[in-house]
């Protein structure tokens, strides 16, 4: 049993691993992996605690609706899985500040949180503009040879790494 | 709503997900920068072998008529504006919603005070703008639900058996370049 204890994987071991979880998602839950639409159904159960029912008649949340799903449960046992992995392979931490961002920008907080809260706003509003993320579109579209996916999964890496270099560079 | 059996399976095969990507080194910022920057190519061995994979063996359910598969529609404008967009977010977070959860997990701080933030709110602001933009830019170039397949009219298999002879040779060359 001492896979469960090594860290890391090989990465084709953790990827042959996520293609074979696709298949047993799509047969037994009718479901492809994914990932981001469960953030936006979030924000709107947020957006309900404030507003109240009403927000369920906004066009997004019609099409979308601020409940809980499948693939809602997934992102959560996502948490569970990452955190057993991590406590299993002693590399369990509490860090606020990755260490290559300390190495290039230093180690206040602040300001490692404001860019996180940055990146994270346009990686909601983009993933929703492209109607998918790195899962939805980058690994599950692409498997399934949706055109929509291989042109959304270029672009999240040609603008990753264009932003990356402009930003270490 | 979905029954609670299925949510209940959407919990453990999220818990798969989660072990398998932080197993594979994927919740770590550092891991996702290196691989925007060209250096550390571990995120995109992850995602190649698991497309393969995935490829392979959704296409085979397919062919015996045990899962229908739910390519999704787009557009120009919707998959490549929407993909830059979010590539910048990639970047600039160094984390994607998905690795996001694993980071949280983790214990990464910054992804759960500073990036769940910003996504939900992200996500939010694009529900507020979808009415205006749904008619408009978001239709400019539409292509639908089309697969390369569909595109180049042949079956499927005529293109996944050199699309994953492609995809290996990209691991070979990559290993080969020791990267």
């Amino acid at each position: 049993m001492e896979w469960l204890t090594a860290w890391p994987w090989s990465p084709y071991a953790a990827g042959a691993g996520i293609g074979v979880l696709s298949w047993l998602t799509l047969l037994f839950s009718g479901h492809p992996l994914g990932c981001s639409t469960s953030f936006a159904r979030t924000a709107g159960m947020i957006e309900k605690l404030f507003r109240g029912r009403e927000v369920e008649m906004k066009p997004f949340y019609r099409e979308i609706p601020p409940v809980v799903d499948w693939q809602w449960m997934l992102v959560v046992g996502m948490v569970v899985g990452a955190f057993l992995s991590a406590l299993l392979s002693g590399d369990f931490r509490w860090q606020w500040i990755p260490p290559r961002w300390e190495a290039a920008f230093g180690d206040d907080r602040a300001v490692r949180i404001a860019a996180a809260v940055a990146g994270g706003i346009l990686l909601g509003f983009g993933s929703r503009w492209a109607g998918g993320c790195t899962s939805g579109h980058g690994i599950s579209g692409t498997m399934q040879l949706a055109l929509s996916s291989w042109v959304s999964a270029c672009c999240f890496f040609v603008g990753g790494i264009a932003t990356a270099v402009l930003i270490f560079g | 709503m979905e029954g609670k059996s299925q949510l209940a399976r959407g919990l453990l095969f999220g818990i798969a997900f989660g072990f398998l990507l932080q197993k594979g080194g994927a919740t770590r910022y550092d891991v996702i920068i290196g691989q925007l920057l060209l250096q550390d190519f571990t995120v995109v061995k992850i995602m190649l072998s698991a497309v393969l994979t995935g490829m392979i063996g959704v296409h085979a359910m397919k062919s015996l008529g045990w899962v229908h598969l739910n390519p999704k529609p787009g557009s120009w404008s919707q998959n490549v504006i929407g993909g830059l967009i979010f590539g910048a977010g990639f970047a600039l977070l160094g984390y994607c919603p998905g690795t996001i959860a694993g980071a949280i997990g983790n214990g990464f701080l910054d992804a759960l005070a500073g990036g769940l933030t910003g996504i939900l709110i992200g996500s939010g602001l694009f529900a507020a703008l979808y009415p205006r933009l749904r008619d408009g830019i978001l239709r400019a170039g539409y292509y639908g639900d089309v697969t390369l397949p569909g595109l180049l009219t042949v079956g499927d298999w005529t293109v996944i058996v050199p699309l994953g002879a492609l995809l290996v040779l990209t691991l070979f060359l990559l290993e080969r370049a020791g990267l």
